[in-house]
């Protein structure tokens, strides 16, 4: 049987340094990481990066030759040896790497925990895995578990409800300051992850448009593009003032960019409507005496982490929950990652046939009432050979099958077939499908 | 007649106090079902208190302001009006909180306070002053829910400003939602009250042949229209709002009470509502 193996980095392994190396080859659909198809000891493979993270997931059927592939491959694109790269590399084996894969998209292990972005990442890898075809039967099955597990963490638990990142602290606060988000404008200064994950929850949350500004024009561009946004100006940033309401900013700059009296000047022009600040940045960009000013609000990254302290008893509470809903998942898929064989796979078919033929047997016999024991009997035997007469062909396939390369794509074309897992209806998976495509539309 | 009065009298108090003592509760439990029990109760006080001050007037003819009681009694069931109205237009749940008790206050002062209900004058018949009487108290009411919006707001405020959550964090509603029922309520009383001193100045000068007559309570009056007027005109013509709007519609707030209650009580003047 293959083994499912996972091997990656992350925030809390690597520094940024080595994050950032990987994070910056690996958005390139045609970058290096795409070798993972061409290695042979690989029978399905499917890889994440983010910027916080890069996982490499892979069934092979030859344990030691399948990790050594893949960590040399990773070793090439960090430019060193594999024992360099090593102490930064985790690697877990089939039920720890499903459980891992688990914690990953439920956002159990991201940097903010709680955040909803991972879940995207990971159906943008997964698309891309399909239009590669990388991704095969067990793979497949995996990734779509782990997108519905993430979904039943999501409503079962408040992990990303409540007040658990940084972000979502913002978008509540401002909640608190203005009625409602519909129709405000967010000025986004300088880029960043905290800072444009908190656009996007802005966005998602009402924010009818983001404005951008950078000191290069370009990334203004591009993060304005992302957003589908308009750009200002460096110049016109304080001017920007009279018309925005929520301004995000976390520009690298070692000196504040905008002051109290900046701020006081535009508020008479915008009739004392509030302004709210959310300052990511270290050293902070806006002057801590801007938050004096009436109707202005000024939250910097230290106030927010406090917001968010004040949740954390809850938050592990909430992440216990859910870890035991992983665990229970991952059995589950041990599960039926057990009935990807020959003899299982045969069992319920004979099974299944079976249960079919007693049930059509008790019907027709209560339809024709009161019949001697020979007739009966012949119904039994007739009724069983039939049975026996059509399985022979499909067991002697499958039989055959253990044998053949492709096993699980048999194996599993024939559970589908005669429906064999009843845990999962072809509609479930048609729905997941949907799901993906939704995603991509939007 | 005078038992049955007490009667109504001691079960509005009794129906307003539940009704406070849920809007408390609902405070710490943030359940509906505490909300619309409480909002119940206040609702059948203030069905009560209408019936009580109906009876009244079909006993004494004239509107229910010839005592210091009566008067205070007629602005809680204007306050208590006024909220059952505002609750329905705009639902606020939480105002309740910090409204009912002020209902219950004045409840309490109309029956701790002595006063007899003094024989039929005809001073208390005109048109001019029941017009004077009607737009005065429910002008005073929604003041009186500024008033509350005022103090919600400073309390939010500074949570939000210290960046300190304390248990009304999440029970207030936003800013912005407090910042605009103090102006609704600023647009909604301050014509009243501009109706209620200009009725008031007809009626003066219809009985005592003269609109002024330098009363303590006829300057006050004015000096409170005042601080209306200012806080009405800047947040046309400069935006003033939030916290100034908020600190503003309480100081109003507090000079209607010297006012009203205040001069009433501790000077002599022909205006003033008569002891017993």
């Amino acid at each position: 049987m293959d083994r499912i193996v996972l091997i990656g980095l992350n925030h809390k392994t690597a520094p940024v340094e080595i994050r950032e190396k990987f994070a910056v080859v690996c958005v390139d659909t045609s970058g290096p990481l795409m070798n993972l198809t061409q290695m042979r000891a690989l029978r399905e493979s499917f890889y994440l990066s983010t910027c916080n993270r890069m996982e490499v997931l892979f069934t092979t059927p030859r344990l030691d030759e399948g990790i050594s592939a893949v960590v040399g491959l990773l070793s090439n694109i960090y430019g060193q040896t594999g024992a360099a790269l090593k102490p930064y590399l985790y690697t877990y084996i089939d039920q720890d790497a499903v459980k891992h894969l688990y914690r990953v998209a439920c956002s159990l292990d991201s940097m903010v925990v709680g955040e909803p972005q991972i879940l995207g990442q990971i159906k943008d890898a997964y698309r891309q895995a399909t239009e590669a075809k990388t991704s095969g039967v067990i793979l497949n099955r995996l990734l779509h578990k782990s997108f519905s597990v993430a979904k039943r963490v999501r409503t079962e638990t408040r992990i990303g409800s409540s007040a658990v990142s940084i972000s979502y602290a913002a978008v509540e606060l401002a909640k608190k300051i203005f009625r409602e988000l519909q129709g405000r404008i967010a000025l986004l200064i300088g880029a960043g992850e905290m800072a444009e994950l908190a656009a996007e929850y802005l966005l998602s949350n009402g924010v009818e448009r983001i404005v951008v500004a950078n000191r290069t024009l370009e990334r203004a561009l591009a993060l304005a593009k992302r957003f589908n946004g308009t750009t200002v100006g460096w110049d016109e940033l304080a001017e920007e003032l009279r018309r925005v309401d929520i301004i995000v900013s976390s520009t690298g700059s070692p000196e504040p960019i905008l002051n109290a009296k900046q701020v006081r000047q535009r508020m008479r022009a915008r009739r004392n409507r509030p302004l709210f600040f959310i300052d990511i940045a270290v050293p902070r960009d806006i002057d801590p005496e801007v938050n004096r000013i009436d109707n202005v609000y000024l939250y910097n990254i230290d106030d927010l982490q406090g917001i968010v302290e004040m949740n954390q008893a809850e938050r592990l509470k909430e992440a216990t929950r859910a870890e035991h809903i992983i665990a229970a998942e991952a059995l589950k898929f041990d599960g039926w990652l057990r009935t990807l064989e020959v003899v299982p796979t045969i069992v319920s078919l004979r099974e299944k046939a079976e249960q079919v033929r007693e049930a059509e047997v008790r019907k027709t016999l209560s339809q024709l009432g009161s019949l001697s024991d020979e007739a009966v009997d012949a119904i039994e035997v007739l009724t069983q050979s039939v049975v026996k007469k059509l399985l022979h062909d499909p067991i002697l396939f499958l039989k055959r099958t253990s044998n053949r390369e492709r096993k699980e794509y048999y194996l599993d074309v024939a559970r589908k077939l005669f429906q064999l897992d009843l845990d999962r209806s072809e509609t479930e998976e048609e729905e997941d499908q949907l799901s993906l495509d939704s995603d991509k539309m939007s | 007649m005078k038992e049955s009065l007490l009667l109504f009298s001691v079960i509005t108090t009794l129906l307003y106090a539940v009704g406070t003592v849920g809007y408390l509760i609902y405070v710490i439990r943030t359940e509906k079902a505490i909300h619309r029990i409480a909002y119940g109760f206040l609702l059948a006080g203030f069905l009560s208190h209408t019936i009580g001050l109906a009876v009244l007037v079909g006993q004494i003819h004239q509107m229910p302001v010839t005592t210091l009681p009566q008067t205070f009694s007629l602005f809680a069931w204007a306050i208590v009006g006024s909220y059952l109205a505002f609750q329905l237009k705009f639902n606020i749940r939480i105002l309740g909180t910090f409204v009912s008790p002020l209902a219950v206050v004045f409840m309490l002062l109309s029956s701790a306070i002595p006063g007899r209900v003094i024989p039929n004058s005809q001073l208390f018949k005109s048109f001019w002053l029941t017009l004077h009487v009607a737009t005065m108290f429910i002008g005073m009411a929604i003041f009186a829910l500024a008033f509350c919006a005022g103090i919600m707001y400073l309390l939010q405020e500074r949570q939000i400003k210290s960046k300190n959550f304390g248990l009304l964090y999440r029970r207030l509603p936003s800013l912005e939602v407090l910042d605009s029922l103090n102006y609704v309520c600023l647009t909604f009383g301050f014509p009243l009250i501009t109706i209620g001193l200009i009725s008031g100045f007809v009626y003066a000068g219809a009985v005592w042949q003269s609109y002024w007559h330098w009363d303590p309570k006829e300057i006050l009056s004015v000096v409170t229209w005042l601080i209306y007027a200012v806080l009405l005109h800047e947040r046309l013509a400069v935006g003033w709002r939030g916290r100034r709007a908020a600190i503003m519609a309480i100081v109003g707030f507090s000079a209607i009470l010297v006012t009203f209650v205040g001069t009433s009580m501790i000077l002599e003047v022909h205006h003033s509502f008569k002891l017993g």
